[in-house]
């Protein structure tokens, strides 16, 4: 008898009973550093070992920039309509269909109004996980709105940006909506409440040549990606190599297009104490 | 700590007090008498040598290398509630340049200032205190967003001058500069800037039009640095102490001329020999000057600013 030679069966368990890990318990980041879900939600959703700022929605900043995640939703209810039939590999409502089956969010914004560090806050917060976050007339009319409801109650004013620029499925009146969000922040500034932009990955196209360039402070997460022409472009286009590090966060800091970068934990208190001191009141952080 | 060549009694004397109390430490010799003789000669000395300082000298204190710039400052002063703000949101972030908002007291004031390094690499980091166009353009739009929301601006002065550089040039130093002063003369809120070190020419207006214009003790501001006038019009870098005297470029001069509002005393020594004291000093100063100019309309204040400026210039008519 052959010495390898197996006496009894090695594995005996059945395929149907195998043990498998669940999916979604560990989260590896572009660096290979493998860190358990839990512990990601419990730092911000940023990688601990590298620092990596995990690209999250609407209801994680929420959380994290709301008083015990306490927020009134504005305008929940409004939802993308087809106006030019649009067709390419799919049909544009198909597409909404598949968006909204797959997010369970009803477009690429929300707003919301809410507290924090105790005082009021409207945030309109894109999700890229809907359509590449593209603003399309729904993006641009909740935004306004927001911008109203802070006008109207004189309340600070935030947009997270998150997005791969306009909706093309609707082509020109998506393009338009660059313009009615601009003019929706002129008069806030007209009437002295701050607006703060945050570029998070990505913040490209349309949304840098909008909104997310005029706040009165534009501030970014590290590493975010941000840039009005995508890189691939830029290189196609150009025929040169991009220098390193183009069009991230730090980039844009260098060359004079934010106030500053912030950590995502930090993000709460950095607001909150550029709100108290712009505002002239008391400082809320010891 | 540094010793220009004007303070090298200073220097010797705390050498021998130094050795006086070390001999004091290791034996039995009762030194007290002795340490307590040179303590009052070095006080005595201190007192000569500061009073009368030549103009060229204080050109020197100001641009000691122990001197505290403008970030010190701000953060000895704001603390914790500094929020440095960046970008001229057009081309770059200048490093000569910086800005942000801070408290003192319960009153946000926008900071601006010049900023030098304290050693090799951070002073090529900040390029030597010279700002470029888009430091002046950073400035201006941390100004006007300060004015949008009725928030004091301080400027703090401490520059050897605009960059005189080719990319300078190409992106329009005067027009940056120039822009800023027009804009400085009509801000609607209160305006107060305290030279800190050196305040050379219009690289130094470009953020120095207020309502109140302060300068420190041991600092200079005039329309050239005393190197720069010597080669010029003697045309030799030698004459640098006749042409510190000759430009009436000390804060008690510029006071005389009226050119600037008020003088800020240094403790004995400058800024650098007792730096708490000094920041103490220009925190007093700001928050004086803003309560006598916070209740003004903004018509008003426009008005007395750019009055203020009308008066200036000595001529026959």
């Amino acid at each position: 008898m052959a010495w390898f030679k197996r006496k009894d069966k090695g594995i005996q368990t059945t395929t149907e009973e195998k043990k498998d890990t669940p999916k979604g318990l560990w989260y590896k980041s572009p660096t290979g550093k493998i860190i358990d879900t839990k512990e990601l939600e419990q730092n911000h959703y940023v990688s601990p070992e590298d620092g990596y700022h995990v690209r999250i929605g609407s209801k994680e900043y929420f959380e994290i920039l709301f008083d015990d995640n306490q927020f009134e939703e504005l305008n929940a209810d409004l939802s993308s309509k087809d106006p030019l039939k649009f067709v390419d590999t799919k049909k544009y409502p198909d597409r909404l269909k598949a968006a909204h089956k797959k997010t369970h969010l009803k477009d690429a914004v929300r707003t919301a109004v809410g507290k924090s560090m105790g005082k009021d806050l409207v945030i309109a917060c894109m999700d890229f996980a809907f359509i590449g976050g593209s603003m399309g007339s729904v993006v641009g009319e909740k935004i306004a709105r927001a911008a109203d409801y802070s006008l109207k109650n004189n309340i600070p004013f935030m947009i997270i940006s998150k997005s791969g620029g306009a909706r093309m499925m609707e082509a020109a009146l998506s393009l338009m909506q660059l313009a009615k969000t601009s003019a929706k922040l002129a008069q806030l500034a007209e009437a002295k409440i701050p607006y703060i932009s945050l570029c998070t990955d990505p913040t490209t196209g349309g949304t840098t040549a909008s909104f997310a360039m005029l706040g009165d402070i534009n501030i970014a997460e590290p590493g975010a990606l941000i840039g009005f022409a995508g890189p691939r472009v830029v290189r196609d286009t150009t025929g040169k190599e991009l220098p390193e590090g183009f069009q991230t966060s730090e980039f844009l800091l260098e060359h004079g297009f934010l106030d500053f970068i912030t950590h995502r934990k930090n993000l709460k208190t950095q607001i909150n104490l550029y709100l108290d001191l712009i505002l002239n009141q008391p400082l809320r952080i010891a | 700590m540094e010793y220009l060549e004007f303070e090298l009694p200073i220097k010797e004397l705390e050498d021998q007090l130094q050795k006086c109390k070390l001999i004091g430490d290791e034996s039995e010799i009762d030194v007290t008498e002795t340490c307590k003789q040179i303590e009052e000669k070095l006080a005595e000395t201190k007192k000569d040598i500061y009073k009368n300082l030549t103009a060229w000298q204080r050109v020197q204190l100001s641009r000691h290398p122990n001197r505290p710039y403008t970030l010190d400052y701000i953060k000895a002063i704001c603390s914790e509630s500094f929020l440095e703000l960046h970008g001229d949101r057009n081309v770059k972030d200048d490093k000569a340049m910086i800005g942000g908002l801070g408290k003192i007291g319960d009153q946000t004031y926008m900071f601006v200032g010049q900023q030098k390094g304290f050693n090799t690499k951070t002073r090529q980091y900040r390029n030597f205190g010279m700002s470029n166009p888009e430091g002046y353009r950073k400035a201006l739009r941390l100004m006007k967003s300060a004015e949008k929301f009725g928030i004091p601006v301080v400027t703090l002065v401490d520059t050897p001058g605009a960059y005189p550089g080719l990319e300078a040039e190409e992106r329009g130093q005067g027009e940056a500069i120039a822009r800023n002063i027009l804009e400085m003369t009509r801000l609607k809120v209160p305006i107060i800037t305290v030279i800190i070190g050196e305040g050379a020419s219009g690289g130094a207006l470009g953020i120095g039009v207020g309502d109140r214009v302060l300068m420190l003790e041991n600092t200079w501001y005039s329309v050239i640095s005393p190197e720069s006038c010597s080669s010029i019009l003697w045309r030799s870098w030698e004459y640098k102490e006749q042409a510190a005297e000759a430009l009436k470029l000390t804060a008690k001069d510029m006071k005389r001329l009226k050119l600037v509002d008020q003088i800020v005393k240094e403790p004995v020594g400058g800024a650098h020999a007792n730096k708490e004291k000094a920041y103490e000093a220009v925190k007093n100063a700001i928050e004086k000057n803003y309560e006598e100019l916070k209740n003004l309309s903004p018509s008003d204040l426009v008005d007395q600013r750019m009055n203020k400026y009308a008066q200036m210039g000595v001529y026959k008519d």
